[in-house]
């Protein structure tokens, strides 16, 4: 081995600023970089994570859509379904995301970065911009499928540019709270039982099925819950169907949600420290 | 603020929920020492590390790091320290460097140093060739050393190292050691952990023995095996009356002291150990007429000084500590 010159030595005066903020742009930045690296090298999940979407819609649209069809009116099964397949897609991204932050986390690696002058919250940053990167390729994947059964939006530029709005803030509320649960679960197993809600939910949504057809009980929690008014504005966006209020409701519930997670993460996150390891 | 020790703690103290951990604990590392932090599985040695790495704050008691308190000035703190745990941190799906650029840029390294910095600590951990590799395919010394470099890559004044050599086979050990050495030998004051008396002996200056939450014993490695005993000439004999009649020659009693406790056909003999000395006791021997079945010069080992200080001796060295 070569000798090395590792001296100790005064460090430039940018470098050695001990202000917080000084180089939180850069942080940001890199633990960005190293997330989308990361998640790209994880081809089982990304192979996954296109592959689920695409079975499921091909049993939604081929198995159960001739049945649903019947209870449609005005537009096909494929054009209704679409988006539920795409929030679908997103939530087993977050799942993913809730993993990596749990392996982090029970790893040694958070214990480097909170052992330099690094503001330990850029890692979950640099996660959740991770996760909307990975979650724009398998969407495009999905609906470039959705495309080639038969799926044919009217959208103008605008809208389609305001589904991707919208699909882009889902994915970063739910991610924020995989995030969260990855920062408070302690094993892999407790993650992935976590997260398994953010991929039940949306079945009890308009997703699938208009949730005029559920029970009143489910009926009302379909109505209600998050996944509905994202889905009615994503398909209204993209296929011309009734927007209402839900524009409106999805962005509140998922600034909401965003919001709450990211700072119940960051506060746990915050608080490791002082805690045994 | 630099004539600072490397590390100055003064009566730390922990305690996770009712169990204490730390029960004043006072270290001083001064600049460019290496001090090696001995001690069974939950001794402290981890949580006392990850307190002065600014990881865990103290529950009692004061730590100051080049100069720099660990819970007030917690940030100056990681600007001038490394801390190398004993799970690695790296990323396996990542190359080696990939790794280090990522260390490097979050280290703040200007931009156009990067690159160089990178390539010099590759070279000189021996990871050149396997730089484009992912860390995956690593063996156990290669990651080792890897995790090494990445908490190098800022030149650290202050390097904390948990336990740096558990679980690497003697061929990667010493690997490890010489690039240590190396590190310390441009001026980086050192503290390291570890159940390797070997490993103590081979890089300390100074060794600081902690059992049950406090430092029991705190020298040089020399010094504390001279609080043991002095080296001695050991005489193994063929009979009872052999030994009585060298033991007569010598001004010694027969006894305990070699091989089974009450054994009477052992000798042993104080020594400082010099050429002459020795030279002595062996013709004061050869002059009795008495041949021994065997004799030895021993001198106490840190396991000994270990076993005498802590009361029970050392881990099994596969074992990891658990602070948690």
């Amino acid at each position: 081995m070569t000798t090395l010159a590792t001296a100790p030595r005064a460090r430039t005066a940018a470098a050695s600023s001990a202000r917080p903020g000084a180089h939180l742009a850069a942080d940001v930045w890199t633990m960005v970089r190293r997330c989308v690296l990361l998640v790209s090298r994880d081809v089982d999940s990304l192979v996954m994570g296109v592959a689920l979407p695409v079975m499921l819609m091909v049993v939604f649209v081929y198995v159960f859509g001739g049945a649903i069809q019947a209870g449609l009116d005005g537009t096909t099964y494929l054009n209704y379904v679409t988006p539920g397949i795409v929030l679908l897609c997103a939530g087993f991204g977050a799942a993913n995301t809730a993993l990596a932050v749990q392996q982090d986390v029970a790893g040694g690696i958070v214990d480097r970065f909170r052992s330099m002058p690094v503001t330990a919250w850029t890692l979950l940053v640099g996660h959740v911009v991770a996760s909307v990167v990975k979650n724009l390729v398998t969407t495009g994947v999905v609906v470039g499928v959705a495309y080639l059964m038969g799926f044919r939006p009217d959208a103008t530029l605008a809208e389609w540019l305001g589904a991707v709005g919208i699909i882009v803030l889902w994915v970063v509320a739910i991610t924020w709270a995989a995030t969260f649960v990855g920062v408070v679960v302690r094993s892999v197993d407790a993650a992935s039982a976590a997260t398994f809600v953010m991929l039940f939910v949306p079945y009890v949504s308009s997703a699938f099925v208009p949730p005029q057809t559920m029970p009143a009980l489910l009926r009302g929690f379909a109505e209600h819950q998050p996944v509905t008014p994202v889905i009615e504005t994503i398909r209204g966006l993209l296929t011309g169907t009734e927007l209402g209020t839900s524009p409106v409701l999805a962005v509140v519930w998922c600034v909401g949600i965003a919001t709450v997670f990211a700072v119940l993460a960051g506060v746990v996150f915050g608080r490791r420290r002082h805690r045994a390891g | 603020m630099n004539d600072s020790p490397a590390v100055e703690a003064e009566g730390l103290t922990h305690r996770y929920g009712s169990v204490g951990v730390l029960d004043g604990v006072d270290l001083t590392l001064h600049r460019g020492e290496v001090l090696a932090l001995l001690g069974p599985n939950g001794a402290g040695k981890t949580t006392t590390v990850r307190i002065l790495s600014t990881l865990l704050e103290p529950t009692g008691g004061r730590a100051r790091v080049a100069g720099f308190d660990v819970v007030r000035e917690a940030r100056r703190v990681r600007e001038v320290i490394s801390v190398t745990g004993q799970s690695a941190a790296v990323d396996d799906k990542l190359t080696g460097r990939e790794n280090l650029v990522t260390m490097a840029r979050l280290a703040h390294l200007p931009r156009a140093e990067v690159r160089a910095r990178v390539d010099e600590l590759l070279d000189a951990f021996d990871l050149a060739s396997a730089a484009g590799r992912r860390v995956g395919t690593y063996s156990g010394g290669m990651r080792r050393r890897l995790d090494l470099a990445a908490g190098l890559v800022a030149r650290p004044r202050v390097l904390f190292l948990d336990e740096p050599s558990t679980g690497l086979d003697p061929r990667a050990r010493q690997d490890l050691w010489d690039v240590v050495r190396d590190v310390v030998a441009q001026g980086t004051s050192l503290l390291l952990t570890t159940q390797y008396l070997e490993e103590a002996d081979q890089l300390a200056d100074r060794v600081a023995v902690l059992d049950g939450g406090r430092v029991v014993a705190d020298g040089t490695p020399a010094a504390l095996k001279a609080r043991v005993g002095e080296a001695a000439v050991e005489l193994d004999l063929a009979t009872a009356d052999d030994a009585a009649r060298v033991g007569s020659a010598l001004g010694l009693v027969p006894g305990p002291g070699v091989g089974e406790p009450g054994a009477t056909t052992a000798l042993r003999v104080p020594t400082d150990g010099t050429l002459a000395h020795v030279r002595d006791v062996l013709d004061r021997v050869d002059a009795t007429g008495v041949v021994p079945r065997g004799w030895s010069v021993v001198s106490p080992t840190l396991d000994d000084v270990y076993l005498a200080l802590t009361g029970h001796p050392t881990e099994h060295p596969t074992e990891q500590e658990d602070a948690a």
